[in-house]
């Protein structure tokens, strides 16, 4: 009976991974196929050695309407992600440090101040954020495209309730060794926040690499595209659309983030499986 | 090498006073064992002499010099921490550098001293390793080595060895007495432990509710303990205290069994009537006698020892003896908790087989007597005459 009731669950599971490989699975097939069998429909599923040039083609050579080849744009793509991440980590644990072990006047005034934030979704801050922007003249400009992204409220309570959870005796012995607030920050707090850190920069750079509707207002120069927004603009275009291209730019588009997550998981959970505070 | 002084040092945390006023004054090379229950202000006190929290009032004087104000790294004191509070990222090693290295020393004297404090606890082997990679034991001896190598002038010890199972702390415990020996460090230990703290401590501090209860040499305590609290927490099986009155002159009491007990060192100053609480160790109480009977609830045999549990029944002298009761109840001077039994305790084995609701009759020893006054539950000495 049990053998039977495993093998029920496998053929669940066997699905899920289907639907979920499926469409990329197509993707990756459709790439490498002819635009215009794409478009009659008949997309086949084996994918075609012969047509491994769409991917040189789309990652080297520029696109329509003065577009930059695609390396460009994942490399803007690549600069924005890491920015954001570390951005975020650094604004954050050094806010939620304070936060978290320091007493000061309006202490939790600020820490709520910072909480609230969070009830605030992107959408709704950003006409004023883009105002802002404008303002200061960082309109189609990195700094325009990144510095808004790293102010981050739900990392900074992620790191306060890790800071909190460091035991007290930890801080305490670390006062008596003599180790002052940025020498006890660096030397033992992010140390032994390590796994943590790690675990949040996967998530925050495929929060960054997927980034869609700032990049789309605040760049609308060409040179600054990031790989997201040159996929839709390859899409939709008054010609016919090159289905085989926007399909080649979207596997490119999936392996950075892949990778990350790859190889961080293996060292943070390395570092969960050993981390012991 | 160092003298610690206390003077009326207070705490409170907003409108709950956790110490009252403790004076203390440690010699060169010291050991000074604070016990109490939890919550009576030892860790307090402890943290209040390291510095991590500030006092209320008072002063705290090492080597003459008020530290009262002074930040932690600054007053050449290490403690070692209940649950170790080892660095789990860094090595034995870096745990044990680490306020050296904060200190600004030079690698190689970091190294000597690191090597040498780890020959010193047989950690040399271990050097490398992490902390997770360690048995309970081991992490205890780099709490320790953590605090020797800095040559700190106090030492300070917050139960830290509460987290080991038995057979290793009795290990660790003759470990630090005798490291603390040799060294000659002046140390500050805080236990709840009464074991630890007799066994420790060249004197001991028994802390009651945030003020001191006794300070005294551990067998002054054992012998003479100053209060009923004192008396029944030091010392195990705890003391049994039985109400009584003084009289003939205040040469006996008189249990409310009506038996009378002579007391052997002296008359006992007040009127005859005055309200007692007399003090027995079990150890003190035998077989075969008619001061007290008791009805067998629960017999422990130990082995080397066997512990006899029984509720005062009615007195062979044909009283009823509802009012006499065992220990006190936490907290409270010299107010016997209702309802508790005596207990005695006979070396070896138990002589015979021992049923349910057996009636045993029990002698106290008159040379073994703690006399207690029943109101404030202080110790009352004899009259000398």
């Amino acid at each position: 009976m049990n053998s039977r009731v495993d093998w029920v669950a496998h053929m669940v599971l066997a699905l899920g991974v289907l639907l979920f490989a499926l469409p990329v699975w197509l993707v990756l097939a459709g790439s490498t196929q002819e635009a215009d069998a794409i478009s009659r429909g008949e997309l086949s599923l084996i994918p075609s050695l012969s047509g491994l040039h769409t991917y040189a083609d789309v990652l080297l050579r520029p696109g329509r309407e003065g577009a930059p080849p695609v390396w460009h744009m994942l490399m803007v793509s690549l600069g924005m992600a890491l920015s954001i991440a570390f951005g975020k980590i650094v604004i954050s644990v050094l806010s939620a440090y304070a936060v978290a072990f320091f007493r000061f006047p309006f202490r939790m005034a600020a820490f709520w101040t910072i909480f609230i934030t969070l009830m605030l979704p992107v959408e709704v801050r950003i006409i004023p954020t883009f105002a802002v922007m404008a303002n200061f003249g960082l309109i189609n400009s990195f700094t325009g495209l990144t510095v808004p992204l790293i102010a981050s409220a739900t990392a900074t309570l992620l790191f306060r309730q890790v800071f909190l959870a460091v035991p007290d005796e930890l801080v305490e012995a670390a006062r008596m060794d003599g180790a002052g607030p940025l020498r006890f920050l660096r030397d033992i707090l992010l140390p032994v926040s390590s796994a943590n850190i790690a675990a949040l920069f996967v998530i925050l750079f495929v929060y960054g690499w997927n980034q869609f509707l700032w990049p789309l207002l605040v760049a609308t120069d060409s040179s600054l595209d990031t790989i997201v927004i040159g996929i839709v603009k390859n899409i939709g275009t008054e010609t016919q659309t090159e289905w085989n291209q926007v399909m080649a730019m979207a596997v490119l588009a999936l392996l950075p983030p892949v990778a990350v997550v790859v190889l961080m998981q293996r060292w943070f959970v390395a570092g969960l499986t050993e981390g012991e505070k | 090498m160092a003298t610690l002084e206390l003077a009326g040092l207070r705490k409170s945390f907003g409108d709950t006073a956790v110490l009252h006023g403790v004076d203390l004054s440690l010699a060169d090379g010291e050991m000074l064992v604070i016990v109490g229950a939890s919550g009576c202000g030892k860790s307090t006190l402890l943290r209040l002499v390291a510095g991590l929290e500030r006092a209320s009032g008072g002063r705290i004087l090492l080597d003459g010099r008020d530290i009262s104000a002074v930040d932690p790294s600054e007053r050449d004191i290490a403690m070692v921490f209940q649950n170790y509070a080892l660095y789990p990222h860094m090595s034995v090693f870096d745990n044990m550098a680490y306020g050296l290295r904060i200190r600004g020393l030079s690698k190689a004297e970091i190294a000597s001293k690191v090597d040498d404090a780890a020959a010193l606890l047989g950690l040399g082997d271990l050097l490398t390793r992490k902390p997770r990679q360690l048995s309970g034991g081991q992490r205890q001896r780099v709490a320790m080595g953590r605090a020797i190598v800095r040559a700190p002038k106090l030492f300070l010890f917050d139960e830290p060895l509460s987290n080991l199972d038995a057979k290793l702390r009795v290990q660790m415990r003759a470990e630090i007495r005798q490291l603390q020996r040799r060294l000659g460090v002046t140390s500050l230990y805080v236990t709840h432990d009464q074991v630890e703290a007799m066994t420790l401590g060249d004197r001991l501090l028994v802390l009651h509710q945030g003020r001191p209860a006794q300070l005294a040499s551990p067998m002054e305590v054992f012998d003479r303990p100053a209060d009923t609290y004192v008396a029944g927490f030091i010392g195990a099986p705890a003391m049994n205290f039985l109400p009584a009155v003084l009289t003939r002159g205040g040469a006996a009491a008189r249990l409310e069994t009506g038996a009378e007990i002579a007391f052997s060192d002296g008359d006992r100053p007040g009127p005859d009537g005055r309200r007692l609480t007399i003090g027995i160790r079990p150890e003190h109480l035998s077989l075969g006698g008619d001061d007290l009977a008791l009805t067998v609830d629960l017999i422990e045999p130990l082995g080397s020892e066997t512990l006899v549990h029984g509720r005062p029944a009615a007195g062979v002298h044909g009283r009823p003896a509802a009012g006499v009761h065992g220990r006190p109840a936490a907290g409270v001077h010299g107010r016997p908790a209702a309802g508790a039994s005596v207990v005695v305790k006979l070396a070896g084995h138990a002589p015979v087989e021992w049923r349910g609701d057996q009636r045993i009759g029990v002698r106290l020893d008159p040379v073994q007597l703690h006399v207690f006054d029943a109101e404030t539950g202080l110790r009352v000495e004899p009259v000398i005459r």
